[in-house]
């Protein structure tokens, strides 16, 4: 090998390095940010004493334990209930055609912006919402809407529907993935030709293999329910809010001296997401204790085709509702006007797009050049660490993959606010390189999942036949890896891209608001509660990604039938 | 669309290199004028009503055409958002080249700027525009929420809290605060307010504290410790009795005024209420309402008050910032805000003080099918001091925020 | 549960498999009473390991297949594994990795017992086959000839009413292999079940003492290969 390549292999080497600093950075500096105002150290308000008084304020605040209490509940109801859906679903109807069919479509639901989500979703439950306007006033006698408290719910009911809509999906989808490590069927086959049911096949059989892959997902899951922002926002009921919410109004109070408070009831949310996770891995010990003997206990399972129609009925239920919620969204954007109990607009009108089209041009096209940097960088990262271990023959440990995962683990309302005030300090705050950092932190750990499994389980024999015949190894990877790669690229692009456009805490605290994306947009146009403004908004925002899907499945497509084509 | 990704990118480059000059505020408007040339200034304003963003659209393209300045609008869900990103600046050091250049803002966190310190000026006074304000009759344009602005924040634009009623289904609406439970009682479910902390739903417990408090003149001051709670006594009383007659019996509320309407717009309730006088008419020319509803006032008056523009301590452009500042209140940019077509927000100027061709302008203005005459406003009563409304938020959140 | 009491009969009716408009052999038809030990012989890629599945009810993508199964008396063609009672020992390694041994056979014993009992049996059947001791090992530590017979005593203590093995003997050591090969056949037979072995070697065919049966190929078709 020449000496260029040596050094670019040296290169190689400090990939991992590299991208693990750029995700750990910003998480820890902001947590630093966080926990200084936290113990009473922020000099800008003239807070210099360090002390507890913080905590003090904070627990003495009459809504903390609602709040609390809420925030528990929802988050792990929320995870707890897509859990179970997701391994329902695929326990019952694992062997049904249409396990293939429906899980073509969990991708695109899952690309679908959480906040454009919530927002649908409110407005299909609200008691003026389109279910009861569908069903108003033939079915239900209601001329005017009912005082029923269907949205915003005390028992926040309505940020559950919206957490298992948005979490089951992804929980599918990670099932999918770990699924291909197993190879399943052959276990399955065994335990049937032994006279176990399909599903108590699953359970028992593939189940407790499966768990195990299945776990930062899982917690990724349980952080999120725990912390989210926009969803809760938009479903949760606000006296008491969950915390997450509470934090923020606290932070955005006009009242600075609040701000130590806010920086203390981040810290405890911090907590409670580590006491959740802890928690949550202890049950994981209990019940596979308590479970062992369940797995040889022989009982084969029932038929039970109730129940597999019933778990399937609400698998589609959930993604029919996802996609109902979008659609909502899309025909409000072009409603004139639109009454209760009217079933679909009077009047249809391209005005809001008319009026909003030209000015989100510019946030549309923001939203597109960071969605694609921040992917194209993740990529390039990911290429790099993947190759960095295939050549040196290493693979990235479970402690290395938690590292990568933290983005999704600690809450962001813990540490953005912290990380802002570093990224002012370091001079970078309100501009692109910030925010794209700040996306880049998301988008990583996503395509980086995604990617993994395909670039390790490439075929090495044509690596080897390559290399037989001379190719270095970068000549390798360009010409043979990433080639075959095409298909698993192009969908991590997609999954990163996605991820890119839905982000919204990390936009605001970044950019400082300068920069303003489709999900700004469509938060803000919610506090304006004009539905046509949220409509346009939220639909374009959903749009993006659905279009980086339909790239990610038709370009390799094509692509193949031109080779197909071509062969002799 | 070529130039925004070059304008982006620009951006990046900027951010990288670190664009932060220091810009002291300029001693005579000349001055600034010149200097304002070529900047950009970034103004942090709400931006959740598009009728509004396009307004500040509109106005960006005409200080651009004028003074060579341009206009970035950084919507907000929220004022204290900008607040926050000061603040957050000061707290890292950064005392100039900072991130926001104009802040639209009022009440608290005007009141909170001006006590941490993260204003720039005075610099009203060095405003042209500023000697056709309306200060005589208009006090709130001096004095904020009893604060004295003290030429920190120049005056933009004038609220007065309004009612609005579908009159196709309510044709005689309370008309004092005392009638809300009694009609409430007849009419479960059909009213309610945004919880505090929101702006508006603050205003309707204001509202409701002037008039059940036996001398609103103590609300001029900020009480001593406890007396809050023993005056509001009265407030509490009348809270207990509308409650159960609220919307969802008075343990779910709005989030917003802009909520409030669209309830009302849904059917869910059938009065509601804003703190812009136009909001009804615009609301209707813009789809947002039924074109039955109709604006009235409590008799006795209303809680009034200003909203304003102010530039923080650090802000890169402050020259830019006080030419955007001045033209806002220009004759021509105050009517065309004022214009229910358009926005609806009324004038902050004296008519008497403007030339005769500017006064043509707003005297050619529709007055807008839901809008009341500045007569049938009636009397505009004073904010009270911002230590009353935090006192009510935490009382109130005591019994039913938890 | 005594040992013997479980046989029936086992019934192909002009079985044969397709891939495409491709017929793999000529179509099999064969009757297997309790106790007998048939067996299947053809090269690799006639279809002997898809014949089996399917008689045992796995699905098997790539083929397609017509005939009829009678268990018993008891058309079982169209019914799901689970219902049908077939054991299968497959020819490549389908043990529980997550169990151990002693539980993966725990697994296969019908419901019912006390734990305790479950154990017993487990461990007595273990000893049968020269396992004893095994209880508590990990299958990823088992050598070919182990698993073999352990794949051999989960299928059996369910109970099937047959049971099909493919190609049992082809992991083991030559010196190990006749011996090993008795002692699993003789366990078999006191089952008295009808059994079916898929296999290569004519030896495990001669042992096996039941009817041969060559998987052929139709005239013409596997000449190809």
């Amino acid at each position: 090998m020449s000496g260029g390549g040596a050094d670019r292999q040296g290169w190689l080497r400090l990939a991992p390095g590299v991208t693990l600093a750029m995700s750990l950075t910003p998480i820890g500096a902001g947590l630093i940010g966080t926990i200084l105002p936290a113990f009473g150290w922020m000099p800008a308000i003239g807070a210099v004493d360090p002390g507890l008084g913080a905590w003090v304020a904070l627990l003495a605040q009459l809504e903390l334990p609602g709040a609390v209490m809420l925030t528990v509940w929802t988050g792990l109801a929320g995870t707890g209930l897509s859990l179970a859906l997701a391994l329902g679903f695929v326990a019952t109807s694992h062997h049904r055609p249409l396990f293939r069919r429906l899980t073509g479509w969990l991708a695109p639901v899952l690309s679908l912006p959480h906040a454009a989500l919530a927002i649908g979703l409110a407005f299909m439950i609200a008691p003026s919402g389109w279910i009861a306007r569908l069903l108003s006033p033939w079915a239900t006698g209601w001329g005017v809407p009912p005082d029923l408290w269907t949205d915003r719910d005390p028992l926040g009911l309505g940020l559950i529907l919206g957490l298992v809509l948005k979490e089951t999906p992804y929980l599918l989808l990670a099932i999918l993935a770990a699924l291909s490590h197993l190879d399943p069927a052959r276990d399955l086959a065994a335990a049937r030709t032994l006279g176990y049911t399909p599903a108590k096949a699953w359970l028992k059989v593939v189940g407790p293999r499966l768990y195990p892959l299945l776990r930062l997902p899982l917690y990724a899951v349980l952080a999120y329910a725990l912390s989210v922002v926009d969803m809760a926002l938009i479903l949760a009921p606000a006296t008491p809010p969950p915390l997450s919410v509470l934090i923020l109004r606290w932070f955005h109070d006009p009242d600075l001296a609040l701000r130590l408070q806010a920086a203390a009831a981040s810290c405890l949310q911090l907590g409670l997401v580590g006491a959740a996770i802890l928690g949550w891995a202890a049950m994981e010990t209990i019940v596979t204790r308590l479970a062992r003997p369940w797995l040889t206990d022989g009982k084969r399972g029932r038929a039970g085709a109730a129940a597999r129609r019933f778990l399937a009925a609400l698998q589609v239920a959930t993604l029919g509702l996802s996609a109902a919620s979008i659609a909502a969204l899309a025909l409000w954007s072009v409603a004139g006007r639109w009454r209760f109990p009217d079933d679909l607009p009077a009047v249809l009108s391209m005005n809001a797009w008319a009026a909003q089209g030209r000015r989100l041009a510019e946030p549309a096209i923001a939203t597109l050049a960071l969605g694609l940097l921040a992917t194209a960088i993740a990529l390039a990262l990911t290429i790099a660490c993947l190759e960095n271990e295939q050549r040196r023959g290493i693979r990235l440990g479970s402690r290395g993959l938690i590292l990568l995962y933290l983005p999704l683990l600690a809450p962001q309302i813990a540490f953005l606010p912290g990380a802002q005030i570093v990224m002012i300090a370091a001079g970078i705050d309100g501009g692109a390189l910030a925010v794209l950092w700040c996306h880049l932190l998301y988008v990583l750990p996503y395509v980086f999942l995604s990617l993994g499994d395909a670039y390790r389980r490439l075929d090495m024999r044509h690596v080897d036949a390559a290399s037989s015949l001379g190719a270095g190894p970068w000549t390798i990877l360009w010409r043979v890896k990433l080639p075959l790669l095409l298909g698993p690229l192009l969908a991590a692009g997609a999954v990163g891209f996605a991820v890119s456009v839905a982000l919204y805490v990390p936009t605001v605290f970044a950019g400082g608001g300068r920069i303003s994306t489709l999900a700004i947009e469509a938060v803000n146009a919610m506090a304006g509660a004009d539905r046509r403004a949220i409509g346009v908004a939220a639909s374009l925002q959903a749009f993006l990604p659905l279009v980086a899907y339909a790239l990610a499945i038709l370009v390799p497509a094509a692509i193949g039938r031109r080779r197909v084509g071509r062969a002799p | 669309m070529r130039p925004s990704i070059a304008r982006l990118f620009a951006l990046a480059v900027l951010a990288i290199a670190g664009d932060a000059h220091a810009d002291s505020l300029p001693a005579r408007f000349e001055d600034a004028a010149a200097a304002a040339r070529g900047q950009t200034v970034y103004f942090n304003a709400w931006g959740g009503n598009e009728r509004i963003n396009a307004y500040i659209a509109w106005a960006g393209e005409r200080v651009r055409a004028l003074h060579g300045v341009r206009l970035r609008h950084v919507k907000l869900a929220d004022t204290a958002e900008a607040v926050a990103r000061v603040l957050a600046e000061k707290t890292a050091g950064r005392d100039d080249g900072g991130s926001v250049d104009l802040i639209w803002i009022n009440g608290e966190n005007f009141a909170a700027m001006k006590q941490a310190g993260l204003l720039a000026g005075p610099f009203v006074h060095l405003l042209p525009g500023f000697g056709m304000v309306d200060v005589e009759t208009k006090p709130t344009t001096t004095v904020d929420f009893t604060i004295p602005v003290e030429g920190l924040e120049a005056p933009w634009g004038m609220a007065q809290l309004v009612f609005l009623h579908d009159r196709a289904r309510v044709p005689k609406p309370p008309r004092r605060i005392a009638d809300f439970p009694a009609w409430a009682a007849a009419h479960p479910g059909r009213f309610t307010y945004p919880a505090p902390p929101d702006f508006t739903g603050t205003t309707f417990l204001k509202q409701a504290l002037h008039a059940t408090i036996g001398d609103p003149s103590v609300l001029q001051r900020a009480p001593a410790p406890g007396e809050a709670a023993t005056l509001s006594r009265p407030l509490w009383d009348f809270l207990e009795a509308l409650h159960p007659y609220l919307w969802r019996a008075g343990r779910s509320f709005p989030l917003s005024d802009q909520h409030l309407r669209q309830l009302l717009d849904d059917g869910e309730i059938d009065i509601a209420f804003s703190f812009n006088p136009g909001e009804a008419s615009s609301a209707i020319a813009a789809g947002l309402l039924p074109e039955t509803v109709r604006t009235y006032v409590l008799d006795g008056g209303t809680i009034a008050n200003t909203h304003f523009l102010a530039i923080p301590f650090n802000a890169s452009a402050k020259a830019g910032a006080m030419v955007v500042a001045d033209f806002l209140l220009s004759p021509e940019a105050q009517a065309r805000k004022q214009d229910p077509r358009i926005w609806g927000d009324p004038t902050v100027l004296a008519m008497d003080k403007l030339p005769a061709a500017a006064r043509a302008l707003f005297d050619a203005l529709p007055l807008g099918v839901a809008t009341l005459t500045p007569a049938e406003l009636g009397p505009a009563l004073p904010e009270p001091h911002p230590a009353w409304m935090s006192e009510i938020e935490s009382l109130w959140r005591q019994r039913y925020g938890t | 549960m005594s040992p013997g009491a479980t046989g029936g009969r086992l019934d192909l009716d002009k079985v044969t498999l397709w891939i495409g408009p491709r017929q793999l052999f000529e179509p099999l038809t064969l009757s297997l009473a309790a106790g007998t030990i048939a067996s299947i012989m053809g090269p690799s890629g006639s279809g002997k390991s898809a014949l089996l599945a399917w008689i045992a009810g796995v699905p098997i993508p790539a083929f397609r297949a017509t005939g009829r199964v009678v268990l018993d008396g008891r058309d079982v063609t169209d019914l799901a594994p689970e219902n049908r009672r077939i054991g299968l020992v497959a020819q490549d390694d389908r043990l529980f990795r997550h169990l151990r041994v002693g539980e993966n056979l725990e697994m296969a014993l019908p419901a019912g017992e006390p734990v305790a009992k479950r154990h017993q049996l487990a461990e007595k059947s273990l000893t049968q086959l020269g396992l004893a001791g095994f209880q508590h090992r990990d299958v990823a530590g088992l050598s070919g000839g182990e698993r073999a017979r352990v794949s051999l005593l989960r299928a059996m203590l369910a109970e099937p009413l047959a049971v099909l093995l493919d190609e049992p003997f082809s992991k083991l050591d030559l010196p190990l292999r006749s011996q090993i090969r008795q002692g699993f056949l003789d366990y078999i037979r006191n089952r008295c079940v009808p059994a079916l072995i898929a296999t290569h070697d004519s030896a495990d065919a001669q042992t096996a003492g039941g009817p041969v049966h060559i998987l052929a190929g139709p005239p013409g078709i596997l000449d190809g290969f």
